[in-house]
C-alpha cells in the first residue's frame, strides 16, 4: 500500500535525527576516551606497547566501517551473547573512532616541540605530569579543529548503522520510502537533515582552526 | 651590576675544594656508530663555574645533557650528588630535582604564564603549596629582575626576558647544580648581556654551574675553570688565564685562533 508523503512522514524522519545524534555522541565520547590511551600508547616509549597501538590502528583504518559493524554484529551471536544492533552500532563506531582519533591525536602529541619534553623532564616531571601539566595542553589546542571535523565524519558513518537494523535516520529514510515510493524526495531530505547537523559542526571546525592559528602567533 | 663578563683582567683563580658534586668516570656514548663521548672523566666541586667550548659536534651539549639524562650514556658512570644514574628511576628523579637546566631555545611553557611556569615543578614535583610555589617564584623573578612580567605569557617577552625566566623556573627547585646549554645562542645581540649578567649574579652566590658557550668574555671572567672539547673527546682543561693565554694542545690553538680572530 503507497502512502502519500506528508507532514507524519516528515515528523518520523526529524525524529530519527535524535538516533543519530544519540549514536554519534555515545561513539563520539567512547572513542575519544579509548582513543586517548590509543594515541599516548603510539607515542610511548615503550616499543611493545607503540607496535601493539599501530597494529589496533592500522586494522581499523585498513578495513570498512561496514565491516567492522557486521563483525561486532554477527561476531557477538558467534561468541554466544546477544548483541541488539544498537550496542553492536555504539560498540563498532567507538572502536572505529578511537583508531582514527587516536592517530589524529598521535600527530597532535608529536606536534608539540621536542623541547617542552626536556624542559619538563629537566624540571623532574614524570610521565603523568609531564603529559598532563605541559604536553597534553599543549596538544588540545592542535587537536581541536582536526577533531571536530573528525565528529563530521563520524556522524556521517552512523549511517551504516542501518544495514544492520539499527533505526537511525537513513533507515528511517529508508522506511518512509518503502512506504512512499518517492526515493528522491526522502533521500533528498534525509541528506537535508545530515547536512543541518553537520554543516555547523565545519563552520565551527573552519573557525576554531582560525582562532588557534591567531592565538599561536 | 657591573658587566664584569666583558673586562680583560684574569681573575685571580679561586681555590675550589668542596666536595665532589658531579663526578664522570670513563662515560662513553654513541649515536648509532658516531662516537660522540669518548672516555670523559670530569669531577666538578661545589661551587664550581665550569665553561665548556669546544667547534660544533664536539659533543660539549651531549657531556653535560648526560648529567641530567636528556641523553643517556652507555657506558661508564655519572654520580649526581652521590646518587649514581642507573636503570633506577628513583634514582633519575632524585638527580633531575636537584640539577636544574636552561636550554638554547629556553624551553617555556607558552600555555602557561610566566609565574605558573615558576610554579609548575616546585608543586608537581616538590609537592609545596599553591601559597608557596608563588612566594618561592616572585622571588627569583625578582632575582631575575622580571618581577613585573609575572603574569604574561612567554610569547609576550623578549628572547633575553624569556631566558631570564627560564633561569628563574629553574632556580625555583632549588638545584644543587645548573647546566647552561648555549643560554645566549638564540638570542639578539643586544639581550646577550641580560643573560649573561643573571648568570654573574648565579656564580657570585656559589652556584655549581656548567656552562656550555661560546661567550669567552664570560669564560675569562667567571669561570674557575674551561673545558675544551673536539670530537667528542676534553682535549684541554684549565683555569681561563691559562687557557687563553697558553693553550697547550694544537686544536685548541686552532679553536681559540678561530673565534678570537674578529
Amino acid at each position: 500500500m503507497i502512502r502519500a508523503f506528508s507532514y507524519n512522514e516528515f515528523l518520523f524522519l526529524l525524529s530519527a535525527v535524535q538516533w543519530t545524534l544519540a549514536l554519534s555522541a555515545i561513539a563520539f565520547v567512547g572513542g575519544a576516551t579509548v582513543g586517548l590511551f590509543i594515541a599516548l600508547a603510539r607515542t610511548s616509549d615503550v616499543k611493545a606497547v607503540r607496535l601493539a597501538a599501530t597494529g589496533y590502528i592500522q586494522l581499523f583504518q585498513g578495513t570498512p566501517l561496514l565491516m567492522q559493524l557486521f563483525l561486532v554484529f554477527f561476531g557477538a551471536t558467534v561468541m554466544g551473547f546477544d548483541l541488539n544492533p544498537w550496542a553492536a552500532a555504539a560498540l563498532g563506531l567507538t572502536l572505529n573512532a578511537s583508531a582514527f582519533l587516536g592517530e589524529i591525536w598521535r600527530g597532535c602529541i608529536q606536534s608539540v616541540p621536542r623541547g617542552q619534553w626536556e624542559a619538563a623532564s629537566a624540571l623532574g616531571l614524570r610521565y603523568p605530569g609531564l603529559m598532563r601539566y605541559v604536553i597534553l595542553p599543549q596538544a588540545v589546542k592542535v587537536a581541536v579543529p582536526p577533531t571536530v571535523g573528525f565528529l563530521v565524519q563520524l556522524i556521517k558513518s552512523t549511517s551504516l548503522a542501518a544495514i544492520i537494523g539499527f533505526t537511525e535516520l537513513t533507515r528511517a529514510g529508508q522506511i518512509v520510502n518503502n512506504a512512499t515510493f518517492q526515493p528522491f524526495l526522502v533521500f533528498g531530505i534525509v541528506a537535508a537533515l545530515y547536512f543541518a547537523m553537520c554543516w555547523p559542526l565545519s563552520l565551527l571546525s573552519a573557525r576554531l582552526e582560525r582562532r588557534y592559528a591567531v592565538a599561536t602567533r | 651590576m657591573a658587566p664584569a663578563y666583558d673586562s680583560t683582567d684574569a681573575p685571580v683563580p679561586r681555590p675550589v675544594s668542596g666536595e665532589v658534586v658531579i663526578r664522570m668516570e670513563g662515560v662513553q656514548k654513541w649515536y648509532d656508530s658516531f662516537h660522540v663521548l669518548k672516555d670523559i672523566e670530569l669531577e666538578v666541586r661545589k661551587g664550581e663555574r665550569i665553561v665548556i667550548c669546544g667547534p660544533s659536534g664536539s659533543g660539549k651539549s651531549t657531556l653535560i645533557r648526560c648529567i641530567n639524562q636528556l641523553e643517556k650514556h652507555q657506558k661508564g658512570t655519572i654520580t649526581v650528588n652521590g646518587i649514581t644514574l642507573d636503570s633506577h628511576h628513583r634514582h633519575l628523579d632524585q638527580v633531575r630535582r636537584e640539577v636544574g637546566m636552561v636550554f638554547q631555545q629556553f624551553n617555556l611553557f607558552p600555555h602557561l604564564t610566566v609565574i605558573q611556569n615558576c610554579m609548575l615543578a616546585p608543586m608537581k614535583v616538590r609537592g609545596t603549596t599553591k601559597a608557596e610555589a608563588q612566594a618561592i617564584a616572585m622571588k627569583y623573578l625578582e632575582r631575575v629582575r622580571i618581577p613585573e612580567q609575572a603574569d604574561k605569557y612567554p610569547g609576550q617577552l623578549s628572547g633575553g626576558q624569556q631566558q631570564r625566566v627560564a633561569i628563574a623556573r629553574s632556580l625555583c627547585m632549588n638545584p644543587k647544580v645548573m647546566l647552561f646549554d648555549e643560554p645566549t645562542s638564540a638570542l639578539d645581540p643586544e639581550m646577550v648581556k641580560e643573560v649573561l649578567d643573571t648568570m654573574i649574579g648565579l656564580a657570585e652566590d656559589g652556584m655549581t654551574m656548567l656552562c656550555v658557550t661560546h661567550e669567552m668574555g664570560f669564560a675569562k671572567s667567571v669561570a674557575d675553570r674551561v673545558i675544551f672539547m673536539d670530537r667528542g673527546e676534553i682535549v684541554e682543561q684549565a683555569i681561563p688565564a691559562e687557557f687563553f693565554s697558553n693553550p697547550k694542545s694544537e686544536r685548541t690553538r686552532n679553536f681559540l685562533g678561530q673565534i678570537l680572530s674578529h
